[in-house]
């Protein structure tokens, strides 16, 4: 299974398994890291999985969908490699991703 | 024990025995006497798209399900909040007493003016914002009286918010009060007696604008302050705003940062109340605030509706909207959904994703103070728990008569000295 890592805004770093087919988001809720609120549960309507995706990873995640958007627009601290990791599905491809994460979700 | 269902009575037997066209869940009696849980579950079960052809605000269709308000929340693009359309409230306003304001506005003029005052909410400024609000709530419950029966929400909740919300606007201390005044009196339905008229509101709204014209004309000038008003009068999505938008605006912030906070703050000492295992478990564990907030806010569902108005014809749940028909979410039905939150009817302070409930709202107009009204909650009881063994709850409560705003006005309590 891949590996993926959050580091929090305060620099901690959590390293844990995610699974194939499942989100990034999920990974983080699954395995208890602080700092993913998923308010919403995965339907791209809240924006509290908001994440900063590192550049060397950015082809690998996609781009951001139409709904990410406009959900991004309103986020706090909003950067060019920001995404909701609740839109990143997580494919073997992304062993050793890492993101960051803002200051605090809304 | 909680507020779930009450055993069957007589108007609980009227929920299950009424034919389902008869159903009309948007009459601020039922709220106000806390009737209207078994109406939802009974729509969540038998026709959880509902079409209420004839209430007091004409027909309009009941989104009971958790997932469905999900899912026409979401979807800006064919449920409009656009004033011009009805706005977000089951009651259409008459076109000559409508304003918009940017909840009540589509994208992408919304998104504009509501970027111009999210930053309020910004990480860095609820942590400025943090140490006063602990310094506010502790001088208010330190003065609370002990061993005599005062109402909760009067000496706390409406104050705390109030200030708060003063704050917010930097608005003249000693005349905070006038804030709530205009709160209450914005939202009021005319059959609930704060206002006994459209016109007496209108007149009272109209001294609200004066008042804060005052202020922007003294704050467009000076510098860039961190307040609700420097932000709009600096804002070019927001500095040139007509006097009613400007209106709309002002009674939006006022209202979603004062009304809201204020009547989970109320429940939140009702719950307690009433589920004594889950305030024993607080107690031992303070910690728990961090679940126990949003259980809080599910819990009390403060505005238990949020209304849109389809652009198009759209399917939800097997039902056909026609484009032009009203629509409204149910938060306070999609919060006691079972089929998405396990026990919903059980008041639990540390059940599992606490977070995942509608009262925020979701998609793009999505509560814009959510985290501020965590963490005023989160505060005030922090301060509770420090203080006080028990809050006692010793009369019956009094609700609001609304189906838009569910509000506590009077929660006798005593606090054992």
């Amino acid at each position: 299974m891949p590996h993926v890592t959050f580091i929090e805004h305060n620099g901690t770093a959590h390293t844990v398994e995610a699974v194939i087919g499942k989100s990034l988001m999920e990974a983080a809720v699954d395995n208890s890291v602080p700092g993913i609120d998923a308010d919403c549960g995965g339907a791209c309507a809240c924006a509290t999985c908001h994440v900063f995706v590192a550049p060397e990873w950015e082809a690998k995640t996609g781009t951001r969908n139409e709904a990410e958007v406009a959900m991004l627009n309103f986020a706090a601290e909003v950067k060019p490699n920001s995404r909701l990791s609740c839109q990143i599905e997580i494919t073997a491809a992304h062993d050793g991703l890492v993101v960051h994460m803002p200051d605090g979700q809304h | 024990m909680n507020d779930a269902p009450a055993p069957l009575g007589l108007t609980d037997h009227e929920a299950y025995s009424l034919p389902l066209d008869k159903i009309d869940v948007s009459q601020g009696r039922l709220f106000q006497n806390q009737l209207h849980l078994p109406y939802f579950e009974r729509l969540r079960r038998e026709d959880p798209v509902h079409y209420c052809a004839d209430s007091q605000f004409g027909p309009y269709w009941s989104i009971t399900k958790y997932n469905d308000i999900v899912a026409v929340d979401s979807n800006n693009k064919v449920f409009s909040s656009a004033s011009e359309f009805g706005g977000i409230t089951i009651r259409d306003r008459r076109p000559e007493v409508r304003r918009e304001s940017f909840i009540a506005m589509d994208a992408p003029r919304h998104d504009d003016q509501r970027k111009a005052v999210s930053p309020i909410v910004a990480p860095q400024n609820l942590a400025r914002m943090e140490a006063g609000i602990r310094e506010r709530a502790g001088k208010v419950l330190d003065n609370l009286p002990r061993g005599e029966k005062f109402n909760w929400v009067e000496k706390v909740s409406v104050e705390l918010t109030t200030q708060m919300l003063a704050i917010l606007f930097d608005f003249p201390w000693e005349d905070r009060h006038l804030l709530t005044r205009w709160s209450d009196v914005a939202t009021a339905d005319i059959a609930a007696g704060v206002v006994k008229t459209e016109e007496e509101r209108e007149e009272i709204l109209a001294e609200c604008l004066a008042y804060f014209t005052r202020l922007w004309n003294e704050r467009v000038n000076a510098d860039m302050q961190p307040d609700l008003l420097s932000m709009m009068a600096h804002s070019p999505a927001t500095r040139n705003m007509t006097p009613d938008q400007f209106l709309g605006n002002l009674i939006l912030l006022i209202v979603g940062g004062n009304d809201t906070t204020r009547n989970s703050m109320s429940g939140s000492v009702l719950f307690m109340h009433r589920n004594p295992d889950q305030f024993a478990k607080l107690k031992a564990n303070p910690a728990l605030l961090d679940s126990a907030v949003p259980e809080i806010i599910r819990y009390q569902t403060p505005l238990s509706h949020m209304r849109r108005t389809a652009l198009e014809d759209q399917e939800i749940g097997g039902k056909v909207i026609k484009k032009g028909d009203k629509v409204v979410m149910w938060y306070c039905s999609g919060n006691r959904d079972d089929t998405a939150i396990e026990n919903p009817n059980a008041f639990i302070i540390d059940r599992k994703r606490p977070r995942q409930h509608l009262s925020f709202g979701f998609g793009i107009h999505r509560c814009v103070g959510n985290r501020l009204a965590e963490m005023q909650l989160k505060i005030v009881w922090e301060e509770i728990l420090k203080r006080f063994d028990r809050i006692d709850v010793v009369g019956p409560e009094t609700r609001v008569f609304s189906s838009f705003v569910h509000g506590i006005e009077d929660l006798p309590v005593i606090i054992s000295g």
